[in-house]
């Protein structure tokens, strides 16, 4: 059996993503998200019988807070793939016949919760072997090996990819939700912005901020029934890589060669046959490295691709339309979730100023 | 008297474990876990062996030789202790046995370390109780 065409999101909700919400709690977020999603769908709360969250807002508490009863819910934890798993995870339960309309949401307030990239950590390998070792901030550490790695195996320079950061802020400067809304950049100001770990600077990486998001996704016969035009799950691929990158066999190459090449398969189409893309871009080196791996571009060749390629909402071919996650903000673990509800808004036409003309088909890598 | 050492000290997750590791890098050695049923060598450490699963595991004394696989120069570090104007290189090192382990390379300046370099462990005492893999060029 397969996924295909059996499931569609109907509805979208989105807390903008600022630094901080004053006042504001994770749940609180997540509710309000969870709100506007129902609203954007035309149901009414009662309807969702699916609730599926990134697992930091544990589903019981969440359901009770937003006084609903699922028969299916549970948490993804899946750090930054937890939004487009968990998309996929309501999508499979829908067919499994356990629920028909799940409410899918997740988000950050920074208040709410210590901040992970200060202090010493918990025992872990991390700890153990790589802290003694002095580490940059989050994730960094990792994406600077894999950057520095890949500029050494194709050549990639670090102008090519500031070029990404500065594409993604153009697309930001219209979407009104983005934290880096109406500050724009030049790939100049990337390349001079300061390294936080060699080749990584300020402007490649993300920053933590507040924000939830959330959707709505039914069968296609509920689908028919609603007003706004559905985003169809066409196919749908996962591939679990290493937690820790310096287990990797080769650092240059990522678990989407094979989750994309699943999904496309399950799809019927090729990588020739997208039309925008959303990519999961804590830093502009992963996004670079699965937009290479989907086979959007040959290996190797991301750098020259953008260079010539216009990848703003009104480019050739489109990616991270919302700004990404370097230009829009990482809510958390909502971070990773944008890249979905911005294909999906693309997909159903609400995506206003910085809507893309051919919006029939788009890739979701989360 | 020196300074006191002020930058973290590795915290296992398993001290049972990995203490005959960090014994035997007082004795300037680097040991890497082995599987006494398939042979495999892996590294970090786990209770099971990363291939078949085996418990019966054992240590293979490396020849501490290996290349840099690829470094990244840390300029905001998380610990206070790292930050420094000139950065460091936090760098991975695979050893000629095929496993791959995080390390400082000492003894240059991070502007000299290159991807593909023939490093070789060296040993620094950082406590009297903790002496931490580092390497050096060949």
């Amino acid at each position: 059996m397969s996924l295909r065409g059996r499931a569609a999101i109907v509805g979208i909700g989105e807390v903008p993503t600022r630094r901080i919400h004053e006042g504001r709690t994770m749940i609180g977020l997540c509710a309000e998200a969870a709100h506007m999603a129902i609203k954007d769908a035309g149901l009414r709360k009662e309807d969702i019988n699916g609730l599926v969250t990134d697992g930091t807002t544990p589903p019981p508490g969440l359901a009770e807070y937003l006084g609903i009863q699922p028969n299916f819910a549970t948490g993804v934890t899946m750090q930054g793939a937890s939004g487009a798993t968990a998309t996929m995870v309501a999508t499979a339960a829908i067919n499994g016949g356990i629920c028909n309309t799940v409410l899918v949401v997740m988000g950050n307030a920074r208040s709410d919760r210590p901040d992970p990239g200060k202090g010493p950590s918990a025992p872990s390998v991390r700890s153990e072997w790589e802290e003694p070792y002095g580490m940059a901030p989050g994730a960094n550490t990792g994406y600077g090996l894999i950057y520095k790695r890949h500029m050494h195996e194709y050549g990639t320079t670090e102008e090519q990819l500031a070029k990404m950061a500065a594409d993604q802020r153009f697309n930001a400067l219209e979407n009104e939700n983005a934290v880096f809304n109406g500050q724009p950049i030049s790939k100049e100001d990337v390349l001079n912005s300061r390294y936080i770990n060699e080749p990584i600077k300020l402007l490649e990486s993300v920053m933590p901020c507040d924000g939830a998001a959330a959707l709505i996704i039914t069968t296609p016969e509920r689908a028919k029934t609603l007003t706004n035009k559905p985003a169809y799950v066409l196919g749908v691929g996962l591939k679990q890589g290493e937690a820790n990158i310096w287990q990797r066999e080769r650092f240059t190459e990522t678990p989407a060669v094979e989750s994309v090449r699943r999904a496309l398969e399950m799809s019927g189409y090729s990588p020739n046959d997208i039309e925008f893309a959303e990519f999961y871009d804590c830093y502009t080196i992963l996004a670079a490295m699965c937009i290479e791996d989907a086979g959007l571009v040959k290996k190797g060749e991301i750098g020259p691709f953008y260079e010539a390629t216009d990848t703003t909402y009104k480019g050739e071919f489109p990616i991270n339309t919302d700004g990404g996650q370097l230009s829009g903000g990482q809510p958390g673990l909502a971070g990773g979730f944008r890249h979905v509800i911005e294909g999906a808004r693309q997909i159903m036409g609400k995506a206003g100023p910085r809507q893309v003309p051919k919006n029939d088909l788009c890739l979701v890598n989360g | 008297m020196t300074s006191a050492y002020d930058k973290p000290l590795p915290i296992p997750s398993n001290e049972t474990l990995t203490k005959p590791f960090w014994e035997a890098t007082k004795r300037k050695e680097l040991l890497i876990p082995r599987c006494n049923t398939c042979s495999k060598l892996f590294f970090y450490p786990r209770e099971l062996c990363i291939k078949c699963g085996s418990k019966d595991l054992g240590w293979q004394k490396s020849s501490g030789l290996g290349k840099i696989y690829s470094y990244t120069r840390v300029r905001q570090a998380v610990h206070p202790s790292f930050q420094s104007e000139n950065g460091h290189a936090y760098t991975i090192v695979q050893l000629s046995e095929g496993v791959k382990l995080p390390a400082n390379i000492v003894g240059i300046s991070p502007d000299d370390v290159k991807i593909d370099m023939d490093v070789i462990a060296t040993f620094e005492d950082v406590t009297p109780e903790v002496t931490l893999v580092q390497f050096k060029p060949l």
